[in-house]
């Protein structure tokens, strides 16, 4: 039993986890690298998409106009590693919003026609939406589900403490896809292997920058150490704070999530979710030490049903 | 063009939600397993594992005709079962990647090391019974098989459980006992198809117990879980639920009634089990793909477990 | 520019984050350091999306807007006065006969309703009360040009001067620095005249042109004040928004008039950025592709040009820098001819070809399709695809007996004659096209060695990364071949008309890969001296045959026989402009007229806003600018100092005149010459416009260039066949004319079908629906495009009338990954009388559905045309006024 609560334990599977790099068994290791994406700035050039896929060397998507406002990927993949959200949006909710532009009643001339209302300071008016821009990416998190649940090594953490799949071992089971509470790494068609953001370990072998981050124009993705970048998340939270910004909030950067803060954490202007992101993510493998009793307690009626089969009267 | 899209669930039986999502696109990608592959492995798994215990039971109680189809069952399941779950790997020549590494954090990895040794085991053991050849190591290999057995009748629950699929994730505490169940329900049913009546009195006992315990376990994740079971009841996969739980009624009631009467009805009982097993997997894994769809099973649990610690917080500093 | 100093940014007629996501990064900066960030544009963009305010504004209006800011400065006193009295020509009082646009409805003095052109001569300034022996002889001709007019004679020489062909970039010369009144209120003072002409430009006018709130206006103007003065600065950026209208320059003048009212020029974090669009297309600017200029944007010479001192009599003598054209204009020549130009004979002036005319790009597609231009080379460009009106492009490239076309890619203008437009629609016929295409593939920038301008006025060279696949060469190499076998073949030639070509200084060594070196071509631009060495700054070219200088502008970018455009020190290891990046032409100057960054008495403007300043005991007390950049001044010349009269060149340059390159050294508020359509902006409609001008009976710009031919027929304005706007641009996914970017799966995907933006209210009035087709229609043609509804596309209410836009992103042809229609097939061609580009905006129905094919097609189109009225006799007027 004590064994199981080790493996099972908090600090293994979940919450706060300070040297995951050390946890995964590096005794020396460099620091703990990682991303800061301030969404703040981002102004949804997609260079960091190209880049990745430049780098990579990762496939094309398909050319499928999706109507999703300039976002025609529209998600993070297997072949999509970098992924910009484009959300059109009202300041206030919905149902606050000033209506966009008078009733259209007359389908004759209409270009042409007089108003059909008065107060239209909405129409002319700024303020009225927000266009928020978004790169998303592999959060290479603490407790990464998909690095717990891969049972053949494929995935590994690196000296970097980032989550890394080893294209020559992964046999395609599917197994992470399932279990990435952010719906990052998939199996690539046709391949049959699963692929996400490698956080450019190549890269980072070589002293280099990641791709995706070199070629941001705006240093939205700030790449760096993770115990640093939290101070500059928390920093730019203040900074826009104090310039009356009251919708910026941090995602993934608190060690005491459900997945024990991300290695790739944000800058929001909106609810997560907005963007495709869960609100409260945690880590399936939290709890797995319930999943595994509850298991063995099955098996244990399993068993107990096969004997009480027996029991009783045998028929002559 | 609203960005954002307000989804809206199609459900009656949660109050109507509403939350924001990203063009009402879904956030964790649906699992990638293939249908029939996986629900029929997870089947399998179970009939073999359920099996291989009631097998082992008619061994030491002397009932040859019971031990042998049960052994049968075991073995075929097993290999079957296998072969499903290799057909579904994206690589399947890699299928042996899987003994690279032993993790107890990943269900399949412990699976795979269930089923490793149960496979031959219970191929070992059905082809000693069915040739008698090697009558020691059969005997052998078959406590092996049933040792083993349960494990591997309840492992996939904990597949599924640990995953982020929603209505998985959520019904892990019940799932294992839906599944452990459901494979004694079709280990039972396949004797009871295969097996005369004199000899299919445990089969019937096993099949009856575990429907009970499938249909009680199913039931509470409906009572308990919340948003989360609204996949077990609506659509495709809740017409799969409600079928397999009506034919696994059926075939008890007439197991009770007929069952050590008529052999007909006895076989036909034991199908009913049998498809009703099938079904119930089907079912669930459908669901589960159909909570990972719809952004909703994600988002609106996640906004209230937010929600609630925000009041908890907010009590603790007032 | 230094955007990032900035304290106020206002980005119009651009998208800057999308076109020009690099630089952008300095605007992101400077919001981070707290400034205001506005963006004026019809649509709500990825810049909007990162501003503070996003303006909505109908396209085509921007003079509308501009004029009401500079409505509300004038009005309310809000201008920088010390700047503006001290260093523009606001105190200039201008000729009595001058009347304004508000005199004669929409028209000013001095037009020719006959050509459309103007005579600026009631434009000038008054001549001072004390005239030089100079500025006598000037106005013995000013009076002579009116008597001739008067008697109806030909009224040539003076005519020229308004227009473009006739000078480079330092503009017309004035005739005189003119009388000043600096109480500002003499009432023909250009501060008076300006105040007059602005005033109807209220913000109910700009409602009701615009379709932007009066609640708007102040909002920004509070901003751009606010953010003006001692200490604080405001930038403006603009691109293609602006210049392609057929008012286009006139836009910038108006954006340049407010910026100098609020004493925003030569300051740091100031300034006017045009966002400059290819990778080198300033450089392109500087030693131009222009049939009008020559590099350092001499003129090119007239036929009425019969010397050298003809040719530089215009700016020579003339006061600023531009005064010294000569030394500039002798070193060009000397480096095309070297040896054999010599003063004897007035350095083969002669073998320089002669401007008769317009000889602008649509000029010449005219002239193809008409059959006066038979040979044509395309060098990176694909008009088929990129230029307005498509169909005009192919039918003239169709009409050709050659066509070379050097590209990186197959291009539509390549392929027009096997599957263009017209071969669906039959008008084309494969097998009746006579043109000869010869298809060369070109080394791209990264497969070769050189130099760009960027937008900065930088040159930052490039070293090849990678060689040319297969046949594909560079331009250079292209070239030097092309010359060395053109005079291959004229060798030993006694034709008088080959020896221009013969006597070229044209000696190009190739490296072991077969290259000519482009340094070395940098090193012929940049000059040299009497001793072969390579010159460091302009002001040691002399006009006595002893240098020779490719482009005078560029002259010290391989100073001590270093190549700076190759700098590249980081910035944290040198001074705070960066000047070891790259080299910016003038003389590695950061800010034009920095001078202006001071106060009058050469101190600070203030502390905030130091830039360049007098230090009065440098040198021994005898004083030198000093400051952080290289000053943009006459090193020496004291703030107090008076030029002597009748001074030339240089020495006329008062210590408070920091506009150097002007002949009267102040920043002009009001044109007296220069320009082809009026010495102050005032909005006119688009030549295709929903909307009457509310100003004038005048509708459009009374000089624009129109383009007479059936396929250019003009949507006749007001025209309720044609209710809607529309408008192109780009994405940032893709690039111009697509061929760099629908051939690569990365950026095709991100982008990959062509696309119409609309509004809500659009979509419900039409019955468009969000991804579905829609036809889009003109008296051109119709084209197809996926429906993108989005509330980033507003309603604008005009006064009592909505109006709404259609966006189209123009990239997208019939080659490459994904195809489409092209949206340039709908763009008419009627041009701005300064610079000859075509006008973005235009009038359209939308449908919903897709188009017809075929010459089911032309049927449509030809109803449209029916039912708009239009006279195909004069197409080219679409109903309007002329
Ligand atoms: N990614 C990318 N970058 C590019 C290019 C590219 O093709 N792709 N092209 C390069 C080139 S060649 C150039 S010239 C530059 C051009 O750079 P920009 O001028 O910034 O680019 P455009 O997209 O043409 O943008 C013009 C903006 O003007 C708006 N607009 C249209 N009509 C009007 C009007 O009448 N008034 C006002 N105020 N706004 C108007 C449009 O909505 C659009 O947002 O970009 C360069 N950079
Ligand atoms: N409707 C509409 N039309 C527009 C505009 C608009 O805003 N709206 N914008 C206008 C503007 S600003 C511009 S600049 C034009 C651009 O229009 P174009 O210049 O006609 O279009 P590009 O696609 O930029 O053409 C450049 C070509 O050069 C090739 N190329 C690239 N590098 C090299 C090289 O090194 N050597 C050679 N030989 N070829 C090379 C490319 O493959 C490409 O085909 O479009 C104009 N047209
Ligand atoms: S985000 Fe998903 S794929 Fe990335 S490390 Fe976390 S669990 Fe793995
Ligand atoms: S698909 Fe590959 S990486 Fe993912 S869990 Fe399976 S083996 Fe590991
Ligand atoms: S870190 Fe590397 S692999 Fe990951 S998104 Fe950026 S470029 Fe792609
Ligand atoms: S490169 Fe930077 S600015 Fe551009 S989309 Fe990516 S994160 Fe945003
Ligand atoms: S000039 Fe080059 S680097 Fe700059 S924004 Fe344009 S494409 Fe990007
Ligand atoms: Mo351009």
């Amino acid at each position: 039993m004590s064994l199981f609560s080790d493996i099972f334990s908090e600090g293994r599977l979940w919450g706060r986890l300070d040297d995951v790099t050390g946890d995964a068994g590096y005794d020396e290791h460099p620091p703990r690298m990682g991303f800061f994406t301030d969404t703040s700035v981002c102004i949804g050039c997609k260079a960091c998409e190209v880049a990745c896929k430049e780098w990579n060397e990762v496939p094309d998507d398909g050319y499928l106009l999706t109507g999703m406002s300039y976002d025609n990927t529209g998600a993070l993949g297997a072949s999509t590693w970098r992924h910009v959200a484009f959300v059109e949006k009202p300041f206030e909710t919905v149902a606050d919003r000033p209506p966009q532009g008078p009733p259209v009643t007359d389908l004759g001339m209409p270009g042409v026609g007089p108003p059909a209302r008065e107060d239209t300071a909405a129409e002319s008016g700024d303020g009225a939406m927000r266009w928020l821009m978004s790169s998303d990416v592999c959060k290479h998190c603490t407790h990464a589900g998909c690095l717990d649940v891969c049972p053949t090594g494929a995935l590994f953490r690196t000296e970097f403490g980032t989550v890394v799949v080893q294209p020559d071992v992964c046999n395609g089971c599917g197994y992470c896809v399932a279990a990435c509470p952010y719906g990052v790494i998939d199996l690539r068609e046709g391949d049959g292997r699963a692929f996400k953001c490698t956080l450019c370990y190549d890269r980072l072998k070589e002293g280099q920058t990641p791709a995706c981050a070199q070629a941001c124009p705006t240093e939205s993705i700030q790449f760096g150490e993770v115990s640093e970048l939290r101070l500059r998340a928390a920093n730019r939270l203040q900074e826009l704070e104090d310039q009356g910004v009251d919708v910026a909030r941090l995602y993934g950067a608190d060690p005491d999530d459900g997945v024990g803060g991300d290695g790739a954490f944000f800058l929001l202007l909106d609810e997560p979710e907005v963007y495709g992101l869960p609100p409260d993510p945690v880590v399936p493998t939290r709890s797995l030490a319930s999943v595994w009793k509850h298991v063995g307690y099955a098996a244990a009626t399993v068993a107990g049903i096969g004997v009480a089969s027996f029991l009783g009267r045998r028929r002559p | 063009m609203s960005g954002a899209a307000s989804g809206r669930g199609e459900a009656a039986m949660v109050p109507q939600v509403d939350f924001e999502s990203y063009y009402g696109r879904q956030i964790i990608k649906t699992p990638t397993w293939k249908t029939p592959d996986v629900p029929l492995y997870l089947f399998l798994g179970g009939l073999a594992g359920a099996s291989a215990v009631l097998a082992e039971g008619a061994s030491l109680r002397d009932l040859p005709r019971l031990e042998t189809v049960a052994r049968g069952a075991a073995a075929s399941g097993a290999g079957l079962g296998t072969v499903f779950l290799v057909h579904d790997l994206g690589r399947p020549e890699r299928f042996l990647n899987m003994l690279r590494v032993f993790k107890p954090t990943s269900p399949l990895s412990v699976g795979s090391f269930i089923l490793a040794p149960f496979s031959p085991l219970a191929i070992i053991a059905f082809g000693s019974k069915l040739t008698g050849w090697f009558p020691r190591l059969g005997r052998l290999a078959g406590v092996g098989a049933a040792a083993f057995g349960p494990a591997l009748a309840t492992y996939t629950a904990a597949l599924l459980g640990n995953t982020v699929v929603p209505a998985w994730h959520e019904a892990h505490r019940e799932l294992p006992f839906v599944f452990g169940g459901s494979g004694a329900q079709a280990a039972g049913g396949v004797a009871m198809l295969l097996v005369p009546i004199d000899q299919a009195g445990p089969a019937r006992r096993l099949a009856l117990m575990g429907a009970a315990v499938e249909i009680v376990a199913a039931e509470s994740i409906l009572r308990q879980r919340g948003l989360a079971a609204e996949p077990y009841e609506t659509g495709r996969p809740g017409r799969l639920m409600r079928v397999a739980r009506s034919a696994t009624t059926l075939a008890s009631v007439a197991t009770v009634l007929g069952g050590r009467r008529s052999r007909v009805l006895s076989a036909l009982a034991g199908a009913t089990y049998v498809a009703a097993s099938v079904t119930t997997r089907f079912g669930i894994f459908e669901a589960g793909l159909a909570s990972a769809r719809d952004p909703k099973y994600t988002v609106v649990p996640q906004r209230e477990r937010l929600r609630q610690r925000q009041d908890a917080s907010a009590k603790m500093t007032t | 520019m230094d955007l990032q100093n900035a304290d106020c940014i206002l980005i119009e007629g651009s998208n800057m984050a999308e076109a020009h996501p690099v630089g952008f990064q300095w605007v992101v900066e400077a919001k981070r350091r707290g400034a205001t960030v506005i963006h004026v544009d019809p649509r709500f963009t990825r810049t909007s999306a990162l501003a503070d305010v996003h303006v909505p504004i109908r396209a085509g209006s921007d003079i509308a807007w501009l004029g009401g800011l500079v409505n509300h400065v004038l009005q309310h006193d809000l201008d920088f006065r010390e700047y503006v009295v001290a260093y523009t020509n606001a105190a200039n009082i201008i000729d009595g006969e001058f009347k304004d646009t508000e005199d004669l409805d929409g028209l000013f003095s001095g037009f020719d309703p006959e050509t459309g052109h103007y005579d600026p001569l009631s434009w000038h300034y008054e001549p001072p009360e004390e005239l030089s022996e100079d500025d006598r002889r000037h106005l013995r001709e000013v009076e002579e040009d009116r008597a001739s007019e008067s008697s109806g004679e030909g009224h040539k020489k003076s005519h020229q001067a308004a227009r473009s062909e006739s000078h480079g970039s330092g503009g017309a010369p004035v005739l005189w620095k003119g009388r000043r009144d600096e109480t500002l209120q003499h009432p023909r003072c250009v501060f008076q005249l300006l105040k007059r002409h602005f005033a109807r430009y209220t913000p109910e006018l700009v409602q009701e042109v615009c379709g932007i709130e009066p609640e708007q206006l102040r909002r920004v103007a509070d901003a751009l004040t606010g953010n003006s003065g001692r200490e604080r600065t405001t930038a403006f950026c603009y691109a293609v928004g602006w210049t392609h209208h057929t008012t286009g320059a006139q836009m910038i003048r108006a954006a340049a008039i407010l910026q100098t009212l609020l004493g925003n020029i030569g300051r740091p974090g100031g300034g006017i950025l045009a966002l400059r669009g290819h990778a080198s297309i300033q450089g392109s600017t500087d030693i131009p592709t222009l049939f009008n200029i020559l590099p350092g944007y001499l003129p090119m010479p007239q036929t009425s040009h019969q010397s050298l001192d003809e040719w530089v009599e215009a700016d020579e003598g003339a006061a600023g820098f531009w005064g010294n054209v000569r030394p500039y204009a002798v070193s060009l020549l000397k480096s095309y001819w070297g040896d054999a130009a010599t003063a004897g004979n007035d350095f083969c002036f002669d073998y320089l070809p002669r401007v008769t005319g317009d000889h602008s790009t649509y000029s010449t597609v005219k002239s193809q399709i008409e059959g006066g231009c038979k040979g044509y080379f395309l060098v990176g460009e694909n008009p088929a695809v990129g230029s307005a009106n498509g169909k005009m492009q192919r039918l003239g490239l169709a009409n050709l007996d050659w066509l070379v076309v050097r590209d990186l890619q197959m291009i539509e203008s390549a392929t027009f004659w096997q599957d263009g437009p017209e071969i669906e629609t039959g008008e084309l016929v494969t097998e009746e096209i006579g043109t000869e295409v010869f298809f060369l593939p070109a080394a791209s920038h990264v497969e070769k060695a050189g130099s760009f301008t960027q937008t900065q006025r930088m040159l930052q060279w490039r070293d090849k990364a990678v060689e040319p696949p297969g046949d594909a060469r560079s331009e250079l190499w292209f070239y030097v071949e092309l010359g060395n076998r053109i005079r291959a073949r004229l060798a030993g030639s006694s034709d008088e008309m080959d020896r221009p070509l013969l006597d070229l200084a044209w000696d190009y060594p190739y490296d072991e890969q077969g290259e000519p070196s482009g340094e070395q071509v940098l090193r012929e631009i940049n000059g040299t001296g009497p001793d072969g060495a390579a010159l460091s700054a302009y002001t040691d070219l002399k006009a006595d045959g002893t240098t020779a200088c490719g482009c005078w502008i560029y002259c010290g970018v391989y100073a001590g026989e270093h190549n700076h455009a190759r700098d590249r020190t980081p910035h944290w290891e040198q001074d705070v402009v960066a000047s070891e990046w790259g080299w910016v032409w003038p003389a590695n100057r950061r800010i034009l007229y920095n001078r202006a960054s001071a106060a009058p008495d050469g101190t600070p403007w203030s502390e905030r806003k130091k830039y360049v300043w007098w230090d009065a005991d440098a040198d021994d007390g005898k004083g030198r600018w000093v400051g952080r950049d290289v000053p943009d001044f006459i090193p020496d010349r004291a703030p107090d100092f008076v030029p002597e009269p009748g001074a030339n060149g240089p020495d006329a340059i008062g210590g408070q005149d920091p506009f150097i390159m002007q002949t009267d050294g102040k920043a002009w508020l009001f044109a007296p010459v220069g320009l082809a359509d009026g010495p102050m902006p005032t909005h006119y409609e688009p030549p295709e416009s929903p909307v009457r001008n509310p100003l004038y009976g005048q509708q459009n710009n009374p000089s624009r260039r129109k383009l007479d031919h059936p396929v250019n027929a003009i949507n006749p304005s007001w025209s309720e066949v044609f209710p809607y706007v529309f408008t192109s641009y780009r994405l940032t996914e893709h690039h111009t004319a697509g061929a760099m970017s629908r051939t690569l799966p990365y950026l095709t995907e991100l982008q990959p079908e062509p696309f119409c933006e609309v509004s809500p209210r659009l979509a419900a009035e039409r019955g468009l629906e969000h991804l579905g087709w829609a036809t889009i229609v003109t008296n051109r043609t119709a084209i197809e495009a996926r429906v993108l509804v989005t509330d980033r596309l507003r309603s604008l209410r005009l006064g009592d009338r909505w109006v709404e836009q259609v966006g189209l992103p123009y990239h997208w042809g019939r080659n490459g990954i994904t195809q489409g229609d092209s949206p340039n097939d709908l763009v008419n061609i009627t041009m701005d009388p300064n610079v000859y580009i075509q006008d973005k905006v235009g009038t359209c129905d939308i449908r919903p559905g897709r188009r017809p094919r075929g010459a089911a097609l032309m049927a449509y189109v030809e109803g449209y045309r029916r039912r708009s009225g239009i006279d195909l006799a004069h197409p080219e007027d679409g109903g309007a006024d002329r």
